[in-house]
C-alpha cells in the first residue's frame, strides 16, 4: 500500500547549506545583542526587533522548509496569524485607554527596588 | 507483521497527514503564543515604567539560550536531512544533540529563575514579572514536551522506523525556537 508518495514532501527537495544559514543566524544574534548597547532608540528597535523578524523568516523558510511547502500550509498559518492580528486590534482600544466608566489609569512612578540587578 | 497506520495512506492535499497535523498544531500555537505576546506588547507600550522592571532580566543568559536554541534547530534540520537519506542512526544522533540543546536551555532557565526568585522578582511582584514567568514558563513546557517526543522519535529512527516523524518533530522544534526568537528581544533587550 503506498504511503502516499504524495507524501514524500515537497519532500525530495534540495537542501541548502544549513551550516551557512546557522552562521548567518548567529551573526544576526550578535548584532541584535550589540545594537541596543549603542543606546540609540531607533537603532535598538531595528537591531532587536527587525533582526528578530529576519531570523524568524530565515528559520521558517530554510529550516522549516516553508519556501518549498505546498500552499495549504501557508493558508493554515496565515489564517491563524490573521486571527492573532485581529486579537491585537480587538483588545488594543480597551488596553490603550487611559480611563473608562468606572476606572482610570494609574501609572506606577516608583521604580522597582534594586536587589543588585544584573 | 507491521501494519502502516492509515493516517499515512490518505492525503487530500498531497501533504503527508502527519506533517499536515503538525502544521495545524503549529498554527494553533501561533494564536496561543501570539495572543500572549500581543497582550504583553500592548501592556508594555502602555506602561513605560516596565522598562525598569525589565532591567533585572539576565540578557547574557537570554542571548546564550538563543544561541543554544538556534544551534539545536541546526541539529534537528540535519536530523531531518539524514532521515530523508534513510539514515536512521545518523538522524537519531542529531536528535540526541538537539535534546542536549534543550537540556542546556532548561538548565540556564532554571538558573535564571532561581536567581530572580532569590532576589524577590517573583510572579506576584508585578504584572511585568507575571508576563515574564508565564511566557517563559509556557515556552519551557513546550521545550520539555519537545524533548520527550524527540526522544521517542529518535528511539524509533535508530531502528529505521517511522523516519517521517523526524521532520514532524523538527517542525515543532523550529517553532519553539521561533517563539524564543521573539521572546528574547521583548523580555531581555527592550530595557
Amino acid at each position: 500500500m503506498s504511503h502516499a508518495n504524495t507524501n514524500e514532501h515537497a519532500t525530495e527537495h534540495s537542501h541548502p547549506n544549513y551550516f551557512k544559514i546557522w552562521m548567518a543566524l548567529v551573526a544576526l544574534l550578535i548584532a541584535s545583542v550589540l545594537g541596543p548597547m549603542i543606546g540609540i532608540p531607533w537603532l535598538t528597535l531595528i537591531t532587536a526587533f527587525g533582526i528578530a523578524i529576519i531570523k524568524a523568516l530565515m528559520v521558517a523558510a530554510y529550516f522549516m522548509h516553508l519556501n518549498v511547502e505546498k500552499k495549504y500550509i501557508w493558508y493554515i498559518l496565515l489564517g491563524c496569524l490573521a486571527l492573532m492580528i485581529f486579537f491585537f486590534f480587538a483588545i488594543a482600544p480597551d488596553i490603550m485607554n487611559h480611563s473608562g466608566t468606572n476606572w482610570h489609569f494609574i501609572e506606577v512612578t516608583q521604580p522597582a527596588p534594586s536587589h543588585g540587578g544584573h | 507483521m507491521h501494519h502502516p497506520p492509515l493516517a499515512n495512506t490518505r492525503s487530500a492535499t498531497g501533504i503527508n497527514t502527519a506533517k499536515l497535523a503538525t502544521w495545524w498544531v503549529i498554527a494553533s500555537e501561533i494564536v496561543i503564543f501570539g495572543g500572549l505576546l500581543v497582550s504583553y506588547l500592548l501592556f508594555r507600550l502602555h506602561h513605560t515604567e516596565w522598562a525598569q522592571e525589565a532591567e533585572h532580566t539576565n540578557t547574557a543568559a537570554g542571548a546564550f539560550n538563543t544561541f543554544v536554541l538556534l544551534t539545536s534547530s541546526f541539529f534537528v534540520v540535519l536530523a531531518h536531512k539524514a532521515a530523508e537519506e534513510k539514515n536512521g542512526a545518523k538522524a537519531a544522533r542529531f536528535l540526541g544533540y538537539t535534546i542536549l540543546g534543550g537540556l542546556t536551555f532548561m538548565m540556564v532557565k532554571a538558573y535564571e529563575y532561581t536567581h530572580e526568585i532569590q532576589h524577590g522578582f517573583t510572579m506576584f511582584k508585578s504584572v511585568f514579572w507575571s508576563f515574564y514567568y508565564t511566557a517563559t514558563g509556557l515556552h519551557g513546557l513546550h521545550v520539555m514536551a519537545g524533548m520527550v517526543i524527540m526522544f521517542i522519535v529518535g528511539r524509533d529512527a535508530k531502528k529505521g522506523r517511522n523516519l517521517h516523524r523526524v521532520e514532524c518533530i523538527g517542525i515543532y522544534w523550529h517553532f519553539v525556537d521561533l517563539v524564543w526568537i521573539f521572546l528574547f528581544p521583548l523580555l531581555y533587550i527592550a530595557k
